[in-house]
């Protein structure tokens, strides 16, 4: 199997955008350092050959982007999607927030993405990132090379990555891969198995370090309200900050009921997350419900379906039921 | 200078939380941050805590008057109270400066007591960075990371600490400390300093500047074309605000008790787009002039009024923790010139 290199994804962005099929790609750039990847819009072949940039350190999910950009031109303009970040693209779909005609897609293999935060935990002075697919070399200022396996440095949602197919594309470069069977839900049945106070001091503590900065909810591909009714100040839950740790959870835990059914889980939210919480598993505990109530529900699957907690049939569960089964 | 063997730090730090609260970088699953020293928690080697010490003084939320309603009457009651002295241990180069930038503005008239509370009865102990990060450019900004300011400053080699009083506040700490420790040379510390100065040498960016900024220099960078591209993919979160060290612009609100009302501030961010909505709207509409605000802040509009001092102070938590990686370092690479080609 072909490799598929940065400069594949680069000639065929020029291409695309000579032909007059797009007139810009949003792709990532790169940075200062290996791993301090951002994501951009470039709009001309030496843009692209330039700064773009396709390594380890591409985790940004571009579907929300979507909304904005297509807003902005009636000129397609060209995305590289991950697997997993195609399912936030069929859900953004699904609830119409672009138009599918003005976005062209190339589908990107991924291979996992690898987590700056564990890297940090491996290495000082981060000179240089190799990665020779089993492990990964890592140049530091201070301790030489550091040679670290390859699977230590994936994030959560990479080692339990759902998909290596893409439900959405114009066009793939590469092979297309399998939905997978992974051990996602594990966390979140470990934490379900504790008593109640276990629980509450489990998420106590990890959610008295939010700093309120709403990064997960910025980057969430779920969240596109044009106003947030925590950015709004006549919802009268407008803060900017928690008057006290109650309010913390509160914004959480609306936040995921908001998304439930429509969480694809694509993991941007402990990605981005600087007091690495792992919001995650609230979204797995939504989804691990809605499996195990409604039978199984993969958001963002395909574009169109309705997710079982809005859409009424006859055989649904009795409320009591999910509330008994909650008090198991 | 004093020092003191480094398996007697839980000696020292025992003897200074009897003087007062000692809070020191501990290391925990999800990063450095500061606790209050207890017995059987250790200093972390860790360069920067998570969230900056600029939480000491100026805390996320704070209350600060309230009011009580009985009937037709309305109580004010001021909820300020004398803060008990604190000491604050391990605080990096860059952070030490942080105060400052922050000085400059709560303790300028009209004087903030609740800031000038906390500060005047905290106490800085520093430490010298012996690795600096990839990500370290406190250089451009004129710190030192060898020679940290603070009111004690340490140095900590394999086997020792050494302690520098550089104020009477830190000089009454030291003589309460006296008997563990003993009188020194310079000969170690200065070593070290040398070893730091060689290390800073080698950072990645080491050639950073700055001078293209500074007092002045709206006109040169306001309308730059380059603001579009650099903020193009920001998503407008606080991030970057709320783990900088110098952010200090906060919102004052009303919480509803219902029978009153508590008043307090709390950290606000210039990416918000409710940032200083007035009656008329928001004075900021897109997420560029925003974006653009936070930056001419930090390296126009703070220097102008402050003597051309940088409301940056190089310590690199933007570039760790921005969910896009844009940061300060790309913005000056982008706009700064010909220097930082």
């Amino acid at each position: 199997m072909q490799e598929i290199t940065r400069d594949i994804l680069v000639n065929r962005a020029c291409e695309l955008l000579s032909n007059g099929t797009v007139d810009r790609v949003l792709g990532w750039k790169a940075g200062e350092f290996a791993y301090d990847v951002t994501p951009a819009l470039f709009r001309s072949c030496e843009e692209l050959t330039e700064g773009f940039v396709w390594n380890d350190f591409c985790g940004a999910n571009f579907s929300k982007y979507l909304v904005k950009e297509t807003g902005k031109s009636e000129a397609k303009v060209l995305v590289f999607l991950k697997s997993c970040d195609t399912y936030s693209f069929n859900q953004l779909l699904t609830e119409h927030r672009f138009d599918r005609e003005k976005v062209y897609v190339i589908g990107v293999p991924c291979n996992g993405m690898l987590d700056p935060k564990l890297l940090k935990d491996k290495a000082e002075g981060i000179l240089s990132v190799t990665d020779n697919g089993k492990t990964v070399e890592i140049e530091t200022l201070y301790d030489g090379t550091v040679t670290v396996d390859r699977a230590e440095l994936l994030p959560d949602r990479c080692v339990n990555c759902k998909s290596k197919k893409h439900v959405a594309y114009d066009e793939l470069l590469g092979e297309d891969g399998e939905t997978v069977e992974s051990a996602r839900f594990d966390e979140v049945a470990r934490l379900e198995k504790m008593s109640a106070d276990e629980r509450f001091e489990f998420w106590q503590n990890e959610l008295s370090r939010c700093i309120r900065c709403n990064a997960c909810r910025d980057v969430c591909p779920a969240c596109t309200c044009e106003k947030c009714v925590f950015d709004n100040p006549n919802s009268a839950l407008e803060n900017k900050a928690p008057a006290n740790e109650f309010e913390e959870k509160m914004f959480h835990i609306i936040r995921a009921f908001h998304v439930a059914g429509r969480c694809t889980d694509c993991g941007e939210c402990s990605r981005v997350c600087p007091q690495s919480i792992p919001l995650h598993l609230l979204n797995r505990k939504f989804i691990k419900d809605i499996d195990s109530f409604y039978g199984d529900y993969q958001a963002g699957a395909e574009v169109g379906s309705r997710a079982p907690i809005v859409n009424y049939t006859t055989e649904d569960l009795e409320p009591s039921e999910a509330v008994e089964r909650g008090d198991e | 200078m004093r020092k003191i063997s480094i398996d007697k730090l839980d000696l020292l730090f025992a003897e200074i939380a009897k003087t007062a609260k000692l809070y020191l970088p501990v290391d925990t699953a999800a990063g450095a941050k500061y606790e209050e020293w207890a017995e059987g928690k250790t200093l972390s080697n860790a360069l920067n805590t998570v969230r900056s010490p600029k939480d000491f003084f100026f805390p996320q939320t704070e209350n600060l008057v309230d009011f009580k309603m009985e009937g037709k009457t309305i109580e004010i009651i001021d909820t300020r109270e004398e803060c008990e002295d604190f000491v604050i241990f391990g605080v990096r180069a860059c952070d030490v400066k942080s105060f400052e930038v922050l000085d400059r503005v709560f303790l300028a008239e009209p004087v903030d007591t609740y800031y000038k509370n906390r500060r005047d009865h905290g106490v800085i102990v520093s430490m010298a960075c012996t690795r600096p990060a990839e990500t370290c450019f406190c250089k451009t900004f004129g710190i030192d990371a060898a020679a940290p300011e603070g009111d004690i400053v340490c140095h900590k080699t394999a086997d020792a600490l050494y302690l520098d009083a550089k104020t009477e506040k830190g000089e009454a700490i030291l003589s309460a400390v006296s008997a563990l420790t003993e009188d020194t040379d310079t000969t170690a510390v200065d070593e070290q300093k040398k070893l730091i100065a060689e290390r800073l040498e080698k950072l990645p960016l080491k050639d950073l500047s700055a001078s293209d900024f500074g007092a002045g220099k709206t006109d040169e960078f306001f309308n730059a074309p380059e603001w579009k591209e650099l903020s193009e993919t920001c998503l407008g979160c606080g991030t970057c605000t709320f783990v900088c060290p110098t952010c200090q612009c906060y919102d004052i609100k009303d919480f509803n008790t219902g029978h009153g009302v508590k008043r307090f501030r709390c950290w606000d961010s210039c990416m918000y787009s409710d940032f200083t909505r007035m009656a008329h709207g928001n004075s900021r509409n897109s997420q560029l002039e925003r974006f653009r605000q936070r930056f001419m802040h930090k390296l126009v509009y703070y220097p102008t009024n402050n003597d051309g001092l940088y409301s940056c102070v190089g310590c690199g938590r933007c570039i760790s923790k921005c969910p896009i990686n844009m940061n300060i370092v790309k913005v000056m690479k982008k706009l700064g010139g010909k220097k930082n080609g």
